[in-house]
């Protein structure tokens, strides 16, 4: 297996950590019934905030921790530049994550035409990106593997 | 994901040529190892003028190096 390989598996499995940690830290945090919703929505802007914050800095370190074990155990060095396979794949990648995300907020904006309440809204933009961020990783993946 | 219809003799050329290694070819052309690596099993037609790179390592011309379709047939 490649490194552009394991690095997309890492990449998945890094995200789906990130993303479940976050929000079981996050979830009982949430305020209860009756709150004005002011403090709704200051809930659900930090929870973004702070989630993409979390998440790069997170990606950041697991990304140097797997290349420094990568050439441990390989003895080879990660590539330092992106070719024209890696351009194409990481355009592929950004297209279907980027329509994942496109989906998901259409979805988020149908629930509030249909009257849902607003946590469902924030949950649906939220989990958008995070399977748009999966979708992308699974992508990259999919055509390091099979080809383009 | 359909095979490409342009195939190569990279892996032979290789070969021939001192048995060049994926990164000493990869090295050569300006591409990673993982390119090589898809071009070999057919899995990534490149572009032209990483086509002409390759052929320029082996010092061949390029339809020595590349070919269009089912190669048996030809």
């Amino acid at each position: 297996m490649t490194y552009q390989e394991k690095k997309s598996i890492v990449s998945v499995i890094s995200a789906i950590l990130i993303f479940v940690s976050y929000c079981l830290f996050m979830y009982p945090r949430y305020p209860g019934v009756g709150v004005e919703s002011s403090e709704v929505f200051h809930y659900w802007g930090s929870f973004v905030l702070n989630l993409t914050l979390f998440s790069i800095v997170a990606h950041i370190i697991i990304s140097i921790i797997f290349n420094i074990v990568f050439r441990m155990t390989t003895n080879e060095k990660e590539p330092a530049f992106a070719d024209e396979l890696d351009k194409l794949i990481n355009l592929k990648a950004f297209r279907n994550s980027f329509f994942v995300f496109v989906v998901g907020f259409l979805f988020a904006m149908g629930s509030l035409a249909f009257y849902q309440p607003l946590h469902v809204m924030f949950m649906i933009l939220i989990s958008s990106g995070f399977i748009s961020d999966v979708t992308g990783s699974v992508t990259k993946l999919y055509h390091y593997r099979r080809g383009v | 994901m359909g095979k490409n219809l342009v195939g190569n003799h990279i892996r032979k050329l290789r070969f021939n040529h001192d048995e060049m290694t994926q990164q000493q070819l990869a090295d050569k052309v300006g591409v990673t190892r993982q390119t090589i690596v898809a071009l070999e099993k057919g899995n990534y037609s490149p572009s032209l003028e990483l086509a002409f790179r390759i052929a320029h390592a082996f010092n061949l011309p390029l339809e020595e190096v590349f070919f269009y379709g089912d190669h048996t047939k030809q």
